[in-house]
């Protein structure tokens, strides 16, 4: 008559559709919450969920009900002061008629919080980029594993038992818990061949020995030829698949042209380069470069912090990544991509310079650079220098004038389809 | 029953063995107790789908809504940082009764969940005239599923964000949308189904008929601008507004009627909040000792039970801070446990105050409240001078035009009747919930909807009523006012919403 029905693995993620209906509704102020939690964000953070606020009074479902006004009476429990016929002073806030005020100062209210996972997390944060959905799957995608053989183990399944590592394991324990014997062994027999060779072969001490000897002979018979921990198996460990490593080189520009704006869009940029570069690569660093005439090399905070005046020296930044690259990243181990982001500005003399350390030195070193000029207006020197690098690498070399995170994705068109392919 | 109980199993791990034992262990003694259940299915769930649970209002099946998600999501959250536990059970006015147990619980807790949801919660669901009246418990999964089709339908044809803004609009209009007096007729799938069709086809042509604006003759005219519409105001304003709203298509108007249908399904779970909790727990806990009393649990499994027991019904005073409101659990508790002494060793005091309870069969007299009682009705007959003690209830009157607050009551020989009176009248969901009815229709001139708030103890209506009132006007689809009327009936114009037609189709 009784029914106990066991619905634990019954459909998990019943509220997986209102959920996101949730998110689609209010996606608006929810891309402003990622928007702001992008800025707070480190680079290398991007791959997580995130905790965002969104204001209450936005996503209320309201009805109809009384406000302050009005005569109330209420029972309360615990009366330990009262009697029939006392005054209490009103509380403050309850000072009646100033219900609208109130509600004014109600404003701030509290956030309604809640997590998005990190699926949810990066769909917005693409959502800004115009990424094509073949590239976003790819993104989001969890790198995948494979297993590999990593020497061997004391443990594991009969299958995967080592045959020779085993035995050899075997004879090692049988030499070296023989040893002992052995050696009184050799002793013993080089008494009794010293014995017989005196005449006495037949003495009571050979009879000894030779007793000796056959008792240790047995007990070196009886060490087992192979014991359980003898057994050595195969091992094999899950790796990511792709194993090796990369180095991300992020390049801004930080004279004063750069405003917030401008860096906002940058690192959005350098974010969306790290997320692929992710899933391509098991270990990633960062190297983060800053440069107005000066090129520097800074922390995340920093670089993104700090602003500088004066002019700009691009080339002083492909310097100094020159030669960090030379003394850190031997490039036949590390995969070497650089992004670039700028204003565009830059001293007249240099552009050339930095064609000319691109094309000899740098492009050859590296996997892809990538290069935005935020500005709205005509293109500067610099601009029309990497042109020509463009377009004499145009496997290797990207650029794009952006205004705004829109325009990212173009730059790394190239990037993005060849790793698809 | 044999003559020596077997103890139960004991220990704090349940299995599927253990929760039969103690359901018919506990079945056992609820037929010693007389109480009539509907069947009921134990269902095993884990704490994620506790939460799913809670978002959709504890419904096996329900439709997609994005409100649901957010209270998915602020329970979740409530949840994984430890703030809240998750409710021990959640049980389904349905036949068979459908309960949920946590896998998370220990055996203990299960044992107090099935006496608690599977036994006296279902009692009262199968007893209690509200629920008789107004809920039918063996139709409701079946017109839940319907529901959904239906809904899940409709956005296919209409469109997602189209559904999304008409349930937006009904479930602004979800505590206005009862019938707080009319008998319901009885749900049932098959003529749900049936009739929805026919449905469709009829209203639309009685929408029409009453919009109908070719010219009629000027004779008329004079007959009509007397005619009031509607000839009595209505105070279900979703009923009005399915039967009546001049623009909504036949699905528009199906959707209504469900969301209005669900929300009349729980007008009686609101209305008997303390009865119900308070009866449930009073049988648990009397349940739970009688099997202790035969030996059958252990003293263990007690103290666990007792520490859960007692942290539900424990009533912090009005000072501590704990204190959130009378928990209707320890009132309902306590007020189930008084009628029973009251009826077993009644004082002097009992038979002035309860002359036909003191003395009588507890068992009958608690089956007849429970039946008979809703929370209103229940505290002003049964509540007694030695509870109000016991709990040191008093009154408390805000009014805005005394300086001060003033104590008018408290639990005295002088404060029984008020207080009683009082604490009646603070679960009458009538005052409780403003009193908004709708008026009139401008039948004649600009189709405008005027709804008319019967003000009650000088109350206002909340900041929220404009963005309600948006909503009526999506669903109305010209103007809608709104008056109040004061206790004197003088009556105010208040606010007026007019939709831009251009705009239609946004959200509002």
């Amino acid at each position: 008559m009784l029914q106990i029905i066991d619905r634990r693995n019954d459909s998990k993620n019943k509220s997986a559709v209102n959920r996101n209906r949730f998110i689609r509704r209010f996606k608006g102020q929810i891309r402003k919450a990622v928007q702001d939690a992008i800025a707070r964000r480190k680079i290398a953070d991007i791959d997580n969920g995130e905790r965002v606020g969104i204001p209450s009074k936005d996503i209320s479902e309201p009805q109809f009900h009384h406000g302050r006004g009005g005569r109330w009476s209420v029972v309360q429990p615990g009366n330990d002061r009262y009697i029939t016929g006392d005054e209490i002073e009103r509380p403050e806030e309850g000072a009646g008629g100033r219900g609208s005020g109130a509600s004014l100062d109600g404003e701030g209210l509290d956030d309604f919080v809640f997590t998005l996972s990190r699926e949810e997390f990066l769909d917005i944060f693409f959502d800004d980029l115009a990424l094509p959905h073949l590239i976003k799957t790819q993104l989001a995608r969890i790198a995948e594993y494979k297993r590999v053989r990593a020497g061997y183990t004391s443990t594991g399944v009969p299958a995967n038992i080592n045959v020779v590592r085993s035995l050899r394991g075997a004879t090692g324990r049988r030499l070296a818990a023989g040893g002992p014997y052995r050696k009184t062994l050799r002793a013993l027999h080089a008494e009794l061949a010293e014995l017989e060779a005196c005449g006495a072969g037949d003495g009571e001490r050979a009879a000894e020995i030779r007793a000796e000897i056959a008792r240790l002979l047995r007990r070196i018979e009886t060490l087992p030829f192979i014991d359980t921990f003898d057994l050595r198996y195969n091992s094999r460990i899950r790796v990511p698949a792709p194993s090796t490593q990369a180095v991300m080189f992020c390049v801004m520009d930080v004279s004063g042209s750069m405003d917030e704006q401008k860096k906002r869009i940058a690192k959005r940029f350098f974010m969306l380069l790290y997320l692929f570069l992710t899933r391509t690569y098991e270990h990633i660093e960062i190297v983060f470069i800053r440069h107005h005439t000066l090129a520097l090399e800074v922390d995340e905070d920093d670089f993104f912090r700090s602003r500088e005046t004066g002019g700009t020296v691009v080339s002083s930044a492909l310097e100094l990544m020159l030669r960090i690259v030379r003394q850190r990243y031997a490039s036949n181990v590390w995969n070497i991509y650089c992004a670039q982001a700028s204003d565009g500005d830059n001293w007249e003399a240099d552009s050339p310079k930095c064609r000319e350390l691109l094309e000899s030195s740098i492009v050859p070193l590296i996997q892809y650079y990538a290069y935005i000029e935020i500005s709205e207006g005509e293109q500067q020197n610099l601009w029309r220098e990497y042109a020509r690098v463009m377009a004499s690498h145009p496997q290797r070399f990207a650029m794009q004038q952006i205004g705004g995170p829109e325009d990212i994705y173009p730059v790394f068109r190239e990037l993005f389809r060849k790793s698809l392919a | 029953m044999s003559e020596m109980p077997q103890p139960l199993p004991t220990g704090s791990e349940w299995s599927f063995e253990s929760i039969e034992i103690y359901d018919r262990e506990i079945g056992c003694v609820a037929r010693e107790y007389g109480l009539d259940v509907y069947r009921h299915q134990l269902e095993v769930i884990t704490a994620e789908q506790m939460m799913d649970a809670y978002a959709s209002i504890g419904m096996p099946v329900y439709y997609h809504h994005w409100s649901f998600g957010k209270h998915f999501l602020s329970t979740e959250k409530g949840y994984k940082r430890g703030q809240m536990g998750l409710a021990y059970e959640i049980v389904i006015n349905s036949d068979p009764c459908i309960v949920y147990l946590m896998e998370e619980n220990t055996m203990p807790m299960q044992a107090l969940v099935i006496a608690h949801a599977a036994y006296g919660h279902n009692s009262f669901f199968k007893g209690n005239y509200l629920f008789r009246t107004w809920t039918s418990a063996e139709a409701i999964v079946d017109y839940l599923v319907f529901a959904r089709n239906v809904i899940a339908e409709c956005e296919e044809r209409y469109g997602e964000e189209e559904v999304e803004q008409l349930l937006d609009a009904c479930h602004a209009l979800m505590s206005v949308g009862v019938d707080r007096y009319k008998r319901p007729p009885k749900l049932s799938l098959n003529k749900e189904k049936e009739r929805r069709k026919e449905r469709e086809s009829y209203l639309q042509s009685q929408v029409n008929d009453l919009w109908r604006t070719l010219p009629q003759g000027l004779e008329r005219e004079a007959t009509q601008s007397e005619r009031r519409f509607p000839a009595e105001p209505e105070e279900n304003l979703l009923y009005f507004i399915e039967k009546n709203a001049p623009l909504l298509e036949p699905w528009q108007r199906e959707i209504v009627r469900i969301v209005r249908k669900i929300g009349q399904y729980f007008y009686p779970q609101r209305q008997t909040q303390l009865m119900n909790e308070g009866w449930a727990c009073f049988w648990h806990y009397t349940m739970l000792y009688h099997l202790y009393d035969r030996r059958q649990l252990a003293d263990g499994f007690m103290l666990e039970f007792l520490q859960h027991h007692t942290n539900v019904v424990f009533q912090p005073p009005f000072n501590s801070r704990r204190f959130g409101g009378i928990n209707p659990y320890a009132l309902g508790f306590a007020m189930w446990r008084d009628i029973q002494r009251i009826c077993q060793e009644p004082t002097a005091e009992d038979r002035e105050w309860f002359p036909d309870l003191a003395g009588s069969d507890w068992r009958e007299s608690m089956d007849f409240a429970m039946r008979n009682f809703k929370d209103e009705s229940f505290v002003a007959q049964y509540l007694s001078p030695r509870l109000m003690r016991e709990f040191r209830l008093f009154n408390i009157l805000d009014d805005p035009r005394e300086p001060t607050l003033r104590v008018r009551a408290i639990h005295d020989e002088q404060g029984y009747r008020t207080l009683r009176q009082c604490l009646a009248e603070q679960y009458n969901l009538g005052s409780r919930e403003p009193d908004i009815q709708v008026w009139n229709v401008d039948l004649r001139g600009e189709r405008s909807l005027t709804l008319r708030h019967f003000k009650y103890q000088g109350r206002d209506l909340g900041e929220s009523r404009d963005a309600v009132l948006k909503h009526v006007a999506t669903l109305w689809g010209f103007p809608v006012r709104l008056e109040e009327q004061d206790e004197d009936g003088e009556v105010r114009h208040l606010t007026e919403v007019r939709i831009d037609r251009r705009k239609e189709n946004q959200r509002p």
